[in-house]
């Protein structure tokens, strides 16, 4: 290799590198545009992790090829530089990454605390539970305190902790709404938890991502976080326009179908989280 | 009456659709044209006799070889299916439909790992190994071929649903549980999935024990553990976490099998199953097998670094000690494929954590490599290239999955397109980079002439640029919100022009494969030009490059005795070793006989394997009977051996001097 063609390679590299960082600026990326408290702090998070370590990978990037072109065999310039003592003791080899490691441990430790989606959020704002059934192919959303329920949206007001309890009558299954937070298997016969709040009105592509069979790309939803007035308003107008969500209703709709429309049920049977549950842990029931 | 005989086999299960013919009449082109060209050069006997039934650890690694680069590109061709969808399907269904879709993702992630990294690298071991340590043979000649044979069954038996059913699974490469049960995947194709793996897999778990105690118990005299060469060191780590983890996929497949077959409820979601329990056993052996993968490459990585600087590798010790440190830390991580299945933050913090101190001994071995390299005199041949291609993507790869080993970070990228970008750029990167880096070096040895220099550099750019046009898009498609395993999308997600992206990587990266395809037939065709004579082509170091080029199928005429850790090096910097090499006394060798009873024995399990997927149970029986019998006359069978006798032995290296 010439060395303009090795100039050459450098700089198509850094222009990809900046064109990439400028695609990432300046496009709406869901991850580094985060819409919620928990997206935002998993994004800073991010970012953190990969500061700490680019650290130590950029300078060693930059080392190996550096290195591998100043070296190459047919440079007479560093022909007396090749006999040379050790440079740098071993250990240090062992240390620096180790450094690396142990402050990342340190963030990662007191971030999966800070970050556990069990944990409430902290907000003025009462939370509104959501339960969420991962069907086969859609999401059924139930609000108890509403008492109604729907399918493949949900929307709720800004500014006030969304408590999510999952279950699944179906497949196990993943609930992800990138712009507000990630993410929570949902398991037959088991209860998980995720707590998300937004912070302005919007809406946000939430999605499943855990494969479940064939109508899995369908199983898409928004999640719309509006004020609370709206959502007032929006309860009251579901809650009139809609069938019951009975047993009998629930059955229907639990049978397998693909790319569900969005729907609405007024009044929702009572116990039917707790007899989805029950229909796959007779002896536990449960909360896990 | 019919179901006794049949099991669940109907006429319906011939090929009807576009791609079961498709699959089929390749197939049996491929067939049909291999045993033409056999019987118009009348090569059936040699190819019986030299090839299939031979006990030669060379000639099996070329075996293994073969077969992974036929895999290889029936792995490539589903990657360019799921890619041509993905950029056409945006709002529109695209050209397959949704099961059809998975069914390929499936399987291009079960062939690429199980059928072609699996096969390069036992391939390169088969190879390599004996040589380095200064042993003829393996220690289990008879179960070397077997492992070969059952892996070679198993790759049948994933590719003959084209032929057979029509229908292979479609729940991911690992098939989740409780998707893959009867009750969601009633067809035949997870049983497809269960019996190639499980197949396979037992030929993988006895090569690895083969390894293992080859390494540990054949190595030349004066070759302790510390003075073993590092592919040697990494392929003993790999053999160590073969052995201790393909245990638990056998008995995982065996459980899913019990849940299908006899409608018991492991890993169901109901009576008592638990997923979950699929979930971690899968890991439990899926991620040391990312390992068992990416270890050998580390080694060969070494023994290029170490060649091509024309320098003793920096921090041998460390660099051992790194490799090992992996192996165990390799056990201890699997949970971070699933920190989103709702463990307490004390669970995914403590895995989160062993993953990420992974990266130090990790970071070791690339010190070791810079510094081998610094002050070095680089000869920049292709194993070369490949490895600054390591170093180019393993890095920021590695970086991704330290970031994924943070839980809160993970729960927003886990199932995304950045991890499917992440383990792409650990597995070609890491692994296939290291398999086509230890073909060109070792190339040589094996054949007795160099790759084309030229073309192989071609296909590396190729590579290099068509990976990072493919990958790159994924990794901002991952951010982006996309998750993996779409089979369509909504346009309004913008997401489409980078699905295109990737997929014009993929014909960047397929120019790099009809170059190394080039490459190999122009180097057969000039061979004459880039024989090695001297059967130490690229001025090597470990005791490989002491044996002439193509390696005698004794190997060594005289096992050498070591007494330096670059053993080779050693002997060419000593003047007095080599005279005295020429007046050696030659011994008898005992060497093993052919023994085509492995090929017999993985007929039958073949048989029993495919009876198992379609209920069979006569030819289940027939199919274990068959097995069991072979092991029988195989154990009752004294005289495995033969001996060349020492003036056969003294004949044969003075024809080849005189040569």
């Amino acid at each position: 290799m010439k060395r303009y063609q090795f100039l050459l390679l450098v700089l198509i590299g850094l222009l990809v590198m900046f064109g990439v960082i400028l695609f990432l600026g300046s496009s709406n990326i869901a991850l580094l545009n985060p819409k919620g408290l928990v997206a935002l702090k998993e994004r800073n998070l991010i970012i953190t992790a990969i500061l700490l370590m680019a650290l130590v990978i950029l300078p060693f990037y930059i080392f190996t090829f550096v290195i591998a072109w100043k070296y190459r065999a047919g440079n007479t310039k560093t022909t007396e530089l090749r006999r040379g003592r050790k440079v740098i003791p071993e250990f240090v080899w062992w240390l620096i990454p180790s450094i690396v490691v142990v402050m990342l441990a340190a963030v990662t430790w007191q971030a999966t605390h800070a970050l556990d989606p069990k944990r409430p959020l902290a907000s003025a704002a009462r939370p509104i539970t959501i339960q969420v059934v991962a069907l086969n192919w859609k999401w059924l959303f139930i609000y108890p305190e509403q008492n109604m329920a729907t399918v493949n949206f949900i929307e709720f007001p800004a500014e006030t902790p969304l408590h999510f309890e999952l279950t699944a009558d179906a497949p196990m299954n993943s609930f992800w709404i990138p712009e507000l937070g990630g993410q929570i298997y949902a398991m037959a016969g088991m209860t998980t938890q995720i707590n998300l709040m937004a912070d302005a009105p919007g809406e946000f592509p939430g999605s499943a991502t855990e494969i479940n069979g064939q109508g899995f790309a369908g199983m898409r939803f928004i999640a719309k976080a509006t004020s609370q007035s709206e959502f007032d308003a929006w309860v009251a107008s579901a809650r009139n326009a809609a069938r019951p969500l009975t047993s009998a209703t629930y059955a229907a709709l639990a049978k397998p179908s693909e790319s569900n429309a969005v729907a609405y049920y007024s009044e929702v049977a009572p116990d039917l989280v707790r007899s989805i549950l029950f229909k796959y842990a007779p002896t536990i029931g449960g909360n896990h | 009456m019919q179901s006794i005989i049949f099991g669940k086999l109907t006429l319906d299960a011939l090929p009807h659709l576009w791609y079961t013919i498709g699959g089929t009449s390749a197939m049996a082109a491929l067939g049909l044209g291999i045993a033409a060209l056999l019987t118009y050069h009348k090569r059936w006997h040699w190819l019986w006799h030299e090839w299939l039934t031979s006990t030669d650890p060379k000639k099996i690694g070329i075996m293994y070889i073969i077969v992974a680069s036929l895999m290889l590109f029936r792995g490539a061709l589903d990657a360019a299916m799921i890619w041509a969808q993905q950029a056409t399907a945006a709002g529109s269904a695209g050209y397959l439909d949704a099961n059809h879709f998975q069914q390929i993702f499936t399987a291009h992630g079960d062939i690429m790992v199980f059928f072609v990294t699996m096969g390069f690298l036992f391939g390169l071991l088969n190879l390599i190994v004996p040589l380095q340590i200064g042993a003829r043979d393996l220690a289990f000649p008879f179960l070397n071929s077997l492992g070969f044979w059952l892996f070679a069954a198993g790759a049948l038996l994933i590719n003959l649903f084209f032929v057979v059913g029509g229908d292979f699974a479609a729940a991911g490469w690992l098939s989740v549980a409780p998707l893959a049960e009867i009750q969601f995947s009633p067809g035949v194709g997870v049983d497809y999935w269960i019996w190639s793996l499980q197949i396979s897999g037992v030929g993988t778990l006895i090569g690895g024990l083969n390894f293992l105690v080859t390494i540990l118990k054949m190595r030349a005299p004066g070759m302790t553990l510390m003075k073993m060469p590092l592919f040697t060191w990494t392929s003993l780590m790999s053999s160590i976490l073969i052995v201790s983890v393909f245990p638990i996929l056998a008995a995982t497949l065996v459980l899913l099998w019990l849940d299908r077959f006899l409608g018991m409820h492991f890993f169901s979601s109901d009576f008592g199953g638990n997923p979950m329990m699929y979930t971690n056993l899968i890991w439990m052996w899926g991620h040391p097998e990312v390992y068992i993968l990416v270890l050998p490459s580390f080694g060969i990585y070494s023994e290029i670094v170490a060649t091509f600087s024309g320098k003793r590798l920096a921090g041998y010790a460390s660099q051992v000690y790194a490799a090992i440190g992996i192996t165990l830390l390799a056990l201890m991580v699997w949970l971070h494929h699933f920190f989103t299945m709702g463990a307490g933050a004390n669970v995914n913090a403590f895995f989160g954590i062993m993953t990420m101190v992974i990266a130090v001994p990790t970071g070791v071995q690339m010190f070791g490599w810079l510094r081998t390299m610094y002050r070095g005199s680089i000869v920049f041949a292709t194993p070369m290239y490949w490895f600054l291609g390591f170093v180019a993507t393993f890095t920021l790869g590695g970086m991704a999955g330290v970031l994924m080993a943070v839980p809160p970070a993970d729960f927003q990228l886990h199932n995304s397109l950045f991890l499917v970008a992440h383990f792409h750029t650990m597995a070609i990167g890491g692994g296939l980079f290291g398999i086509f880096a230890g073909i060109a070096f070792w190339f040589p040895k094996i054949m007795g002439f160099k790759l084309n220099e030229r073309l192989g550099k071609y296909a590396f750019w190729c590579w290099i640029v068509g990976f990072f046009i493919s990958f790159t898009p994924l990794y901002i498609l991952g951010i982006m919100g996309a998750t993996r395993r779409l089979d369509h999308y909504d346009p309004a997600t913008g997401w489409q022009p980078l699905f295109i992206t990737a997929a014009l990587g993929l014909v960047v990266i397929a120019c790099g494969v009809v170059f190394q395809v080039v490459q190999i037939i122009v180097s057969i065709k000039q061979r004459k030009q880039n024989i090695d004579t001297t059967g130490d082509p690229w001025n090597g170091r470990t005791l490989e490059w002491s044996t002439p080029s193509p390696v005698p199928f004794y190997n060594f005429a005289v096992i050498p005795t070591v007494r330096e850790r670059d053993a080779f090096w050693d002997m060419k910097s000593s003047s007095a070793e080599a005279t005295e090499d020429k007046h050696a006394h030659y011994e008898d060798i005992e060497l093993p006989k052919n023994t085509a009873m492995a090929i017999y024995l993985s007929a039958f399990v073949f048989l029993a394997g495919f009876a198992f997927v379609w209920h069979i149970y006569w030819l289940i029986a027939l199919g274990l009977v068959g097995a069991i019998i072979c092991v029988i006359i195989r154990s009752l069978d004294e005289e495995t051996e033969y001996i060349i006798p020492a003036s056969e032995v003294k004949k044969m290296e003075l024809a080849r001097v005189s040569k």
